[in-house]
């Protein structure tokens, strides 16, 4: 499977360019890391290529076919704030099971405990609902995974641990995984192939 | 001071504690004992009880009269708690059928695109910008008072503040990340809205239906009393104070001040529930 | 209060925090969060608190400004410049003598041009300037509202909200985070050099990369509790030159060093039953360390740590 963006240009309503002409593609069992400055648009990127919202020009192309407006999505983006991507009123274990329900196999791979599914968001780590945040996009049907800067509200070995987690399986499952980052240490230990930003706007 | 590194949690034994959540509870429970005690009274009691008897005109509040009695010999403690059961019913209803215009409005508001919106918006400008009794005057006067005019009245003039809570609170919920997420999950519109915002639109709306209660109620009062609502047959706190102005000069204080005060203290009642219950459900307060 | 001079700017003793909580239902009981800290900042010195999100770091910032819950009960000493930190002088002191940067321009009002934000209660138009200048923001910026600022313009406007009160005691609660390294850079050379004109600094982050290059100090903080306070430069060194095994740990964590995790988790406060709170992740984990009521910090090598084992 490929992930293609073509020619994508973005801006608000009449806004100056966001994003202008940027092509780039990601195939299976790759670890892209997106680098750039803040404001350089690597946010709006990563929504564009997760179907969050629609370019003002250019395409997303999956297989060469668009991505589907409803259902579940192959491409799933994880966000930098667990907590806000979580409903604060929900307990973690249907919050876990909104998109698919993980087999144990999985939740021992991401290091989740059993004692957890029963607790509220609120009773929980950042690192804790970050594994979780994680384990609900990886479905049967992900075929690529986008990071946007996941791990960086997380301290230090928490943020280890996870990548250590993300690595093996985006290896096992053959995904391609897209790695928004400031951390260039990051992105060298993380990725196969690293894009900077500001190189591919033609801005 | 503790100089230990260990750190655990201390149990407390009792099962009753005098703290806040007790205090707030035991106020909403009072309150609500008292309010539902007025209602079923104007239910049960006989129109007898409170018939002229013009041997005993005019009297001073006293253990018998407790609230004294008027011109007409009728017992003032009876009328009043009549009275107040009727604001009390008007004021339920009104402001039901108000929060239930309010909820209709604040989702319409925030799902149903920006015309909507906005249209909803102009029409919440339009009702907050025009002096709140004047509209109910009016809308009363068009229904031809009495009632169903008083309630309509309220109903259609109380819905703005409630129905702009709930569309901030939608469009918060709508485009917040766990429900962008969500979507990208492949859960239904329907899931979204009854799982992801419903959720968080209940505890807000009881606290602004609650609240809704003590303005319908005075609102009702005052319209009648300025005699634009409720009929002089019906009995209502509006109508005796507005009788009972009459007889101030004459030093009749107990015909104005009990009843009013009556009524004040039902409406601090349910303000009480209200406020209460916002300080239990408000994250920053509950654990005082 | 004859040792003002050379008394520390911040000097905590013993310090701990708990929380009354609601459990389920109407009990409550009593949470620690935390326990026992010892902790100086002397003028002219950057001290970095660093530690995961839920070890506290944040909890002590709000301790010593006196901005903690009202459900909160707070035992030990605090002195700053020798005199007790008392309610009545925290609200005194807060915003002249100890200035907190915020973490990001949501803490100032939106509708408000960030000028006058930055003057505050004390400050006046003079000094406004004068801390412009010297951050190199042009005198415009002043008329600016805070969703006009770009990412490095709005940092230096949260450092001039502390610097211009001329405070002696800035707190600076994760500054960095989300920024790009320029900028997050360029936000730790400015406390550096408030550090060097006699300021005593306590920065609060989890880039302990960036500690690193501009701290003086660093005080690792785990479960609520301070594990290791030791010289930035062992920190740069690394591996023995350290004295707890969770520094360790957070030393061979970064990416630039081994990314090796170590597993499990920090302990939530309330499951903590005494002895070193690291004990069950800890590899050289004994008898001692679980049985023993409380270990304290002990100096080893020109540092402090807590830890039976540490040599």
């Amino acid at each position: 499977m490929l992930l293609e963006a073509k020619n994508i240009s973005y801006r608000y309503q009449n806004g100056p360019w966001i994003l202008k002409d940027v092509t780039l593609s990601v195939g299976e069992g790759e670890r892209v890391g997106l680098v750039g400055p803040s404001g350089y648009g690597k946010s709006t990127l990563s929504k564009i290529l997760a179907g969050y919202i629609k370019p003002a020009a250019g395409e997303v192309l999956l297989d060469g076919k668009e991505l589907p407006a409803e259902g579940y999505s192959p491409i799933q983006l994880i966000y930098q704030h667990p907590e806000k991507a979580i409903n604060p009123l929900w307990r973690m274990k249907d919050i876990l099971h909104e998109g698919w329900v993980p087999d144990q196999c999985t939740l021992n791979a991401m290091g989740i405990e059993q004692g957890w599914l029963e607790r509220w968001p609120a009773e929980l780590s950042g690192g804790e609902m970050q594994r979780f945040c994680i384990a609900r996009v990886l479905g049967p049907q992900t075929r690529f995974l986008i990071a946007d800067e996941m791990s960086t509200m997380l301290d230090v070995i928490t943020q280890a641990q996870i990548w250590e987690l993300m690595i093996r399986i985006v290896e096992e499952r053959c995904m391609g995984l897209i790695v928004v980052t400031h951390n260039e240490a990051l992105a060298q230990k993380v990725c196969t192939r690293i894009i900077s930003l500001p190189e591919l706007n033609k801005l | 001071m503790s100089n230990t590194i260990c750190q655990t949690i201390k149990k407390s034994t009792f099962f009753w504690q005098f703290n806040l959540r007790t205090r707030t509870l035991a106020a909403i429970a009072g309150a609500f004992v008292i309010l539902t005690a007025i209602a079923a009274a104007g239910i049960l009691i006989d129109p007898a009880s409170y018939a002229p008897q013009f041997q005993q005109k005019n009297l001073a509040p006293s253990l018998t009269h407790p609230f004294g009695t008027d011109w007409m010999g009728r017992d003032m403690f009876i009328r009043t708690v009549k009275g107040l059961s009727t604001s009390l019913w008007i004021g339920l209803l009104a402001a039901t059928v108000s929060s239930v215009i309010a909820v209709i409005m604040g989702v319409a508001a925030a799902t149903m695109g920006r015309r909507t919106d906005s249209f909803i918006l102009w029409l919440v400008d339009l009702i907050q910008g025009i002096p709140h009794l004047i509209l109910l005057m009016l809308i009363s006067f068009v229904l031809g008072k009495g009632m169903f005019g008083v309630w309509m009245g309220v109903a259609l003039t109380h819905w703005p503040i409630l129905a702009r809570v709930i569309r901030a609170e939608v469009l918060a919920v709508r485009n917040s990340q766990y429900v962008l997420a969500a979507r990208k999950l492949g859960s239904s519109r329907w899931k979204i809205a009854v799982k992801h915002i419903m959720p968080h639109v209940v505890p807000q709306y009881i606290v602004g239906l609650i609240l809704l209660f003590p303005h319908a109620i005075l609102h009702e009062a005052s319209i009648t009393f300025l005699g634009f609502g409720l009929l002089p047959r019906e009995p209502a706190v509006g109508i005796i104070l507005s009788e009972s102005m009459r007889y101030l000069t004459a030093g009749m204080w107990w015909l104005t001040v009990l009843p009013g005060a009556s009524l004040l203290m039902m409406v601090l009642l349910f303000d009480q529930i209200g406020e209460n219950l916002r300080t239990l459900m408000n994250p920053s307060s509950a654990q005082e | 209060m004859a040792n003002h001079d050379t008394a520390p700017v911040l000097d905590i003793q013993n310090l701990s925090v708990k929380f009354r909580m609601y459990d389920k239902g109407l009990r409550q009981s009593e949470l620690q969060v935390i326990s026992d800290i010892n902790l100086n900042i002397k003028a002219g010195e950057i001290v970095a608190v660093a530690g995961s999100s839920g070890s506290g770091k944040s909890l002590l910032a709000h301790a010593v400004l006196g901005i903690l819950p009202k459900n909160a009960m707070v035992s030990g000493s605090m002195k700053y410049c020798g005199t007790e930190l008392t309610p009545a002088v925290q609200a005194d002191l807060r915003g002249r003598d100890i200035a907190l940067v915020p973490q990001s321009v949501s803490y100032l009002d939106p509708l408000k041009k960030v000028g006058p934000q930055v003057q505050g209660l004390y400050g006046t138009k003079e000094q406004q300037s004068q801390v412009f200048n010297r951050f190199e923001l042009a005198e415009e910026t002043a008329e600016k509202y805070p969703f006009q600022l770009s990412g490095g313009m709005a940092r230096r406007i949260l450092v001039s909200t502390a610097v211009i009160s001329n405070a002696k005691l800035i707190i600076a609660d994760e500054p960095t985070p989300g920024l790009n390294p320029e900028i997050a850079e360029t936000t730790m050379k400015i406390f550096r050099d408030l550090a060097d004109e006699g300021k005593a600094v306590m920065l609060i982050t989890h880039d302990i990369d960036l500690a690193f290059l501009f701290a003086d100090r660093i005080a690792v903080f785990y479960a609520g509790t301070t594990v290791e306070i030791a010289p930035v430069a062992d920190f740069i060194r690394g591996g023995d030159a350290l004295r707890h095994p969770y520094s360790r740990a957070l030393w061979n964590a970064l990416p630039q060093n081994g990314f090796k995790p170590i597993a499990g988790g920090q302990p939530y406060a309330g499951n903590l039953q005494g002895g070193c709170p690291y004990a069950a992740r800890c590899s050289h984990c004994s008898t001692e360390c679980t049985t023993a009521k409380t270990i304290k910090m002990q100096t080893v090598r020109g540092g402090e740590v807590r830890c039976c084992h540490a040599t």
